[in-house]
């Protein structure tokens, strides 16, 4: 018999916050993980919303590739405010 | 790769910790930290889900339905403890089934302090007071361990455990105020659990075989020599605190260093216990082993069943 699969847990601790990844557990199907996900993750009113995804549908980006995917970004201050130089009687901006 | 290649991966590793940037669970790891954090985390988890079972002795037993739902929250967490552990652990590389199975055949190590028994109310007092106590002493610094996600859980863990150590301070406290029996009770409590907690926090520094490369991961961050005096410190004043008499007959408060002296612990004892030969060995193991093989049913079931309702889905959509 097949073992119960991995479902990633995304709780949102309150209205207005995003969810936020917090753990795992393993759950035969969506509604047992949530469940699951309820009594393992909320047992203190940590939160207000839950999503299960199934962890084999997370598809990530691999760190060894951190160089050419991150990093470009790093030469590009002109992305940030304080790039431009201006004077500062100048106000409001 | 090449030698040389692993060579420089694992410079780079070591310099990430030690400006103490956490490992994320797809960064290269040396195969040695690998199996190394396999090893700790998976010991962690299974004394969380072990630890149940001495206390579980007791939930029908609690003296009130306050003590009674309070235990029963306790071990609730426990086993919270247990899963967010084991999934710590499942990042590794290593799945839930091969970790059940290393506890089951024995592989696995779990804390040898759950092979004593609980013999009376007042030991549900003892294991909340010194053993949560000892506990929380070894993981607070783990939440600054330099794996991701065991930090990440220890965080949770620890956040919990401290109601854990309330609960049972407050049980030996209200026994140690009671009658003459009732005090009685804990003091004899706090005598059979005393010497098991602190070897809890480990062999001497000079006989741990995995201290040195543990502190050079962050995966220790004391050692269990310095971790035992900060427990027996903070311990005593509170057994005192209620009139309980910590069972060693050489304690005495050294005021120059600061510090209670303390007996030679029964090292003997332990690695007896530690190889299987403690009280209570094993009825642990059994209990575990039978929950296992007498739950696979229904594992399968609850399989089966999503299996079939995944079909059904299907179907209506063609």
């Amino acid at each position: 018999m097949k073992n119960w699969p991995l479902w990633e847990v995304f709780i949102r601790s309150k209205n207005g916050l995003e969810h936020r990844h917090c753990g795992s557990l393993h759950a035969s199907d969506a509604t047992m993980a949530l469940e699951n996900a309820r009594d393992v993750y909320t047992r203190r009113m940590e939160g207000v919303s839950i999503w299960v995804v199934p962890s084999s549908q997370i598809t990530a980006s691999n760190p060894e590739l951190n160089g050419e995917t991150f990093e470009p970004a790093m030469d590009k201050a002109y992305r940030h405010p304080t790039f431009y130089e201006l004077p500062d009687e100048l106000k409001h901006m | 790769m090449s030698e040389k290649e692993i060579k420089s991966l694992e410079e780079i590793f070591e310099a990430k910790i030690a400006r103490d940037e956490k490992i994320e669970p797809k960064d290269w790891m040396p195969e040695k930290y690998r199996q190394t954090h396999i090893r700790q985390i998976s010991q962690h988890a299974h004394s969380e889900i072990v630890g149940m079972l001495p206390e579980g002795n007791w939930i029908t037993r609690a003296p009130s339905l306050k003590r009674k739902v309070a235990l029963l929250a306790k071990i609730q967490d426990e086993a919270g403890h247990g899963l967010y552990l084991y999934s710590a652990c499942e990042t590794l590389g290593i799945s839930r089934d091969e970790l059940y199975e290393q506890l089951h055949s024995g592989k696995a190590k779990y804390s040898s302090i759950f092979n004593y028994p609980t013999l009376t109310w007042a030991d549900m007092g003892a294991v909340g007071w010194l053993v949560d106590g000892a506990a929380i002493i070894n993981q607070v610094p783990l939440c600054a361990t330099s794996y991701g996600p065991y930090a990440r859980a220890m965080v949770r863990v620890c956040k919990e455990e401290s109601f854990h150590q309330r609960q049972g301070f407050q049980i030996m406290m209200t026994l140690a105020e009671g009658t003459p029996e009732q005090k009685e009770m804990a003091q004899d409590a706090l005598n059979r659990w005393w010497f098991p907690a602190l070897m809890m926090l480990g062999p001497t520094d000079d006989a741990s075989v995995h201290t040195a490369q543990s502190m050079k991961w962050k995966l220790k961050r004391k050692t269990n020599d310095e971790l035992r005096q900060q427990f027996v410190d903070q311990t005593v004043p509170q057994a005192e605190m209620i009139g309980l008499t910590i069972p060693d007959p050489n304690l005495k408060w050294n005021p120059e260093t600061k510090h209670y002296e303390f007996s030679e612990l029964d090292w003997e004892e332990f690695w007896q216990v530690v190889k299987g030969h403690g009280p209570c060995n094993k009825m642990r193991l059994d209990a575990r082993r039978n929950a296992w093989n007498n739950g696979e049913w229904v594992r399968n079931a609850a399989m089966a069943y999503a299996e079939k309702q995944e079909n059904r889905e299907v179907k209506q959509a063609i």
